[in-house]
Parts: structure tokens; sequence; C-alpha cells
């Protein structure tokens, strides 16, 4: 019984691999296409793909002169609506100024060991994952050098060695603008960080006790079933610079409740996480806790890919705020309200 | 409203917006110079200090760790050796006239040789070195328990801290010792020793020898090494700068728990 089913099996097995030899070995070329034909359907091919660039890059070009003609003629019609509720503004600008603060002195920090390691501690055997360093050849020629990943990368002028205020060239890691204070001081780097870092911490808890009490979080930040179902669509809007006008402004749409819910919830306290993760005395509360996040140079380099991602969202959101009419937006997170345009007033 | 009305609005918001960011950019250092500004900051740091001592518990242990995550060298950071005579002279004898001073605020001044520290109760750990700077090394430490060493000389009651006094200058002149002092709280932690072994071996001069202190829950420039004298006070604001350690007085914080 037993050598019966060995034997069709072996059988099977023997065709099975008899048709893949052939397949591979044996048979012969077929031309299904002749060349005329070939030429014909690709040359075709391109000229749709080039036709279809052509319309996507006209259409893109006209969305931007209309953004453009947008700044001159912000709050001209339509009526004002009342979008954005005092304690949102207070607490939208009181973070604008304390993430800054925060960047840019953490910047100062990091200065005074430009290197991003992975694991339990820095020195295990093994290169930083990222390292800023600036360097003086025999001839006095400053330069700056970005590795990533062990790949260097020439960063003159911005990373390693920029312009200082006198305007020249020095062996730094962050240019003197883009860290507080302007010199290098880490003691008071740390000491304005961690004022600031208290003043996030405390705005983000008004911000969500608030948004939860006055249903702020449910109402205008919650996707709805609806938002889901417009995903797909507000992608390509985005992606072509087609932006919701006339009664549709006045809710936020599902990519931006998705970017704010992204940085309220995930990312900014990831990187509050991250900050404690790195004290310590915090370290003590659970032994090994931080050993989740890979250990404390780990923490440390998540710490900064967080601060990354915040400087990244801020790029978008401002962009965003800049296509969708800039004086519009800005106004209505000052003043709280927003011009809608009636549908009947839109081109 | 008239056009210009609005024009004069949206110019003053664009003077507003450039005020804003350039105040940001320029004058935080305007800030940093004042006065009043850094106490304001200095805020933060008591805030940390409470917080974090609110929420640790006192007898909470750091994490240690296994002879695997062992850094192949530990590194050594500020002095490598201490530019003084009287410790190269110790130094140069194997330590065999070191003697560790403890004074101050106690009932039995004690002297003691680094033999008779030895044969104090110790305790080996393998524990993380955060440094202020950002990086992290991991060593294997044994060393004396400070809490022995402090209940053999018996603290008056006034006793509040241990300033740590180090054979190190900070000064090329040879003035301005290394100096750090710490709470009681943290004195009678068990992971507070000091050390006199670094991962097997003699504590080697770069990282401290003949006896430098450990304190698992804080950054390293809190860890004096090259310590002498042991001086319990009440209170530390007539030592040196007053601040409570040498990088205190550069304007560290005294409670360096994150």
């Amino acid at each position: 019984m037993a050598g019966r089913i060995n034997e069709t099996i072996g059988g099977r097995l023997r065709k099975v691999l008899k048709s893949l030899s052939r397949a591979v070995s044996g048979g012969y070329a077929y031309c299904r296409y002749s060349l005329p034909v070939r030429l014909k359907r690709w040359s075709k091919a391109v000229f749709v793909a080039a036709l279809r660039m052509g319309r996507i890059i006209e259409t893109l070009c006209g969305r931007l002169v209309k953004v453009l003609k947008s700044f001159g003629r912000a709050g001209s019609r339509g009526y004002p609506y009342y979008r954005h509720p005092l304690p949102v503004r207070i607490m939208h600008w009181s973070n604008v100024l304390f993430l800054a603060i925060l960047l840019m002195s953490g910047l100062n920090i990091l200065s005074a060991h430009p290197a991003l390691n992975w694991g339990k501690s820095s020195y295990r055997g093994v290169p930083p994952v990222m390292e800023i360093r600036g360097r003086e050849n025999d001839r006095g020629e400053i330069s700056g050098v970005t590795r990533i990943l062990g790949h260097d990368f020439p960063t003159t002028g911005f990373l390693g060695a920029s312009r200082g205020p006198d305007g020249a060239l020095t062996i730094r890691e962050f240019p003197s603008w883009l860290t507080i204070p302007g010199d290098l001081w880490l003691a008071m780097a740390r000491q304005w960080h961690f004022f600031f870092a208290w003043l996030l911490v405390v705005n983000g808890v008004a911000f969500v006790t608030y948004s939860a009490v006055s249903r702020h979080l449910r109402h205008d930040l919650v996707p709805t079933r609806q938002d889901w179902r417009s995903l797909g669509r507000t992608i390509v809007d985005h992606m072509r610079f087609r932006h919701p006008t006339g009664e549709a402004v006045k809710h936020y749409n599902v990519l931006q409740k998705l970017a704010y819910l992204g940085v309220i919830f995930f990312l900014l306290p990831l990187m509050i996480l991250m900050g404690l993760g790195m004290s310590p005395a915090l370290d003590a509360l659970h032994p090994g806790w931080i050993d989740i996040f890979f250990g404390r140079q780990s923490v440390r380099t998540i710490h900064f890919v967080v601060a990354l991602s915040l400087v990244l969202f801020v790029m978008v959101h401002v962009f965003e705020v800049i296509v969708t009419g800039f004086w519009n937006n800005f106004r209505s997170m000052i003043t709280g309200y927003y011009r809608v345009e009636s549908e009947a007033d839109h081109e | 409203m008239s056009n210009d009305d609005k024009l004069t609005r949206r110019g003053l918001m664009a003077r507003l917006l450039a005020g804003v960011s350039l105040s940001v950019l320029g004058g935080c250092d305007r800030l940093t110079g004042t006065s009043w500004f850094p106490r304001v900051l200095g805020l933060g740091e008591k805030a940390t200090h409470k917080a974090q001592r609110l929420v640790v518990p006192r007898k909470a242990m750091a994490q240690e760790f296994l002879a695997i995550d062992l850094s192949p060298q530990f590194r050594s950071n500020g002095t490598s050796i201490p530019d003084n005579p009287t410790y190269r002279a110790l130094a140069a004898d194997g330590f065999a006239g070191y003697r560790l001073e403890v004074g101050g605020l106690v009932e039995r001044p004690l002297t003691l040789s680094l033999a008779e520290i030895r044969k104090l109760p110790s305790r080996t750990q393998t524990t993380r070195h955060d440094c202020v700077e950002g990086w992290s090394a991991i060593g294997e430490w044994k060393g004396a328990r400070l809490s022995a060493l402090l209940e053999a000389v018996h603290l008056k009651p006034n006793a509040r801290y241990i300033v740590f006094l180090c054979a190190d200058p900070m000064e090329e002149d040879g003035t301005s010792p290394y100096y750090e002092s710490i709470d009681l709280e943290d004195a009678f932690h068990p992971q507070t020793i000091l050390a006199y072994e670094l991962n097997g071996t003699p504590l080697p001069i770069e990282n401290g020898a003949p006896l430098r202190l450990r304190l698992e829950r804080q950054l390293g420039y809190k860890m004096a090494k090259y310590v002498m004298r042991l001086e319990i006070v009440e209170d530390f604001s007539r030592i040196a700068g007053g601040k409570g350690g040498y990088w205190e007085d550069q304007g560290y914080e005294w409670y360096a728990g994150i």
C-alpha cells in the first residue's frame, strides 16, 4: 500500500519535472506580433501618455495661476464663517511658538554629540546611524559632511559647516540661525528645551481636554463614515491641487483630519515619550521599559526622527495653507473668521 | 470698508508675522542674556525635579544589563588625568597612600585607605552611563555602598547633602577642583556606590581612579571622579560657585534626572 502511494507520488513528480524542463529548454519561440505592429502600438502608447502628461501639467499650471491670483483677492466675496474658536486659536499659536523653540533648542542639544546611534548604548562597536562632522583640510578649507547609514553627503553651508553671524564659514553642527541659543551652549539650550517641553505638555493636555469636552474632537476631527468613503477621491484631489470650495470648506477633509489626529495622538505623544525615555531617572520607573524602543540610544534617534516628521508635517501644512488661500486661512486662525465663497460666486 | 483699509490690515498682519519670526530667531538670544529670563526657564528644572521625585519611587532601581551589552571600551570624558601633583604622586604609588576623608556633619569622622574601602559592603552592577551630551556607555562597576559608609560615620540630624570633593582641577592654573553634591535620598539608594573597579579590573585613571561615584539614576556629570573627600553638609551655597557642583556652577541642573 505504502509502496504504491510512493510510486504514484514519484510518477507525478517526474511528470512535473519533465514539463518544467520542457518549458525551460524545449519548445520554440513564436512571433506573436510582427515588428510593424509592435512599433505602431508602442508609439501610440507613448503618444497617449505624453498627451495625458501635457494635460495634467496644464491643469496644474492653471491651478497654480489661480492660487497665485487668490493672493490678491482674499475676502472680497462670500460671507464670514466662524471656524476656529478662541481656545483653539490660542493653543495653535502657542504650539507654533513652543515647537519652534523646542526644535531649535533641541538642535543645539544634539550639537553636543552630533551622532545618532541605535541600541542601548553608543559604544557597541557599531557605527552611528547618522553623524554630522565638520572638517578643515591642509589648505584651511572648511567643509561639512553628514554620514547617513554609512553614506557620506556633502552638507557644507548647512550641516557640519555653515556661515555664522559674521558671514565666515565655520565648523558647526547646525547653522546658528537654526539653534537656540545661537551659540553652542548645552546648559542654556537644555534650560530652554525643558521649560518649553513642560509648556508643550500643558498645552497638549489643555487641547485634548478642551477638544473632548467641547466635542471639537468628535465633530471636527474624527473622520465620519462619509469621510472614509471619500478617502481615495480626496487623495487624488490633493495631488491635483484641487481643493474644496463653497460650503465644503466649513469642514476638514479626511486627509486633514487624519494628519491632525496623527500629529496630536501619535507624533507628539511619541515625541514626549521618547524625551522622557532618555531620562535615567524615569528609566528606573520600570527598568528596561525603553528596551521596547530598542534601548536609550534608539530612543534618542526616534526622538530626532519624530522631530523631522513634525517638520515635514509643518511644511505640508503651511504649503496647504498657502495653496488654499493664504490670507483667508491665516486670518481665520487669528480672528476665527473664514470667508466662505458662495457657490454662485465661484467661477 | 475701503480697499485701502484691508491692505493696511494685511500689511499689519505681514508685519506681525515677520515680527514674530524675527523675535523668535533673534530675540531668544537677547532673552537668554537678561538676568530674569534664565530664572524663569529655571522653573522648568524645578518642575522636573519635583515631578520626577514624585513619580519615581525612592528605591526604584536603574536598569541593569548583561555582559553582552558592555561597551568594548568605556568612554572617558572630562578629565583623563588630573593635573595635580599630589594626585600624580598617589597614582605613581598605585594609590597605596590614598586616604578617603569623610567629614562635616558626622559624629565619627573617618579616614579610609583603599584596602579599608574594599572591605566595606560592596555591590557589583552593570549599568548604563548617560552623558549630558547625549551618548551612553555600559560598564560593570564594583564599589562600596555609600549607605554603608554613611552609616559608619553616623550623620548628624541636620545633614542634608553629601559633597564630593575631587582631585582634578578644572582650570589650567590648577584651581577650581571638580566637586559634586547629592541629597540623602540618592546617597542611601542601593545602587549608589563608590566604585573602585570597572569591568573586573581596578578603576583606570581616565575613568576616575581610585574612587568615583556611581549615581545610576542621574546623568554622568553627577558621578564625580577622583573623589578625595566627602563633606556632609546642611547647605552647599557657600561651596565654590554655590550651585552644588562644578558643572552646576556653569549653568547645568543640580538635579540631573533627565
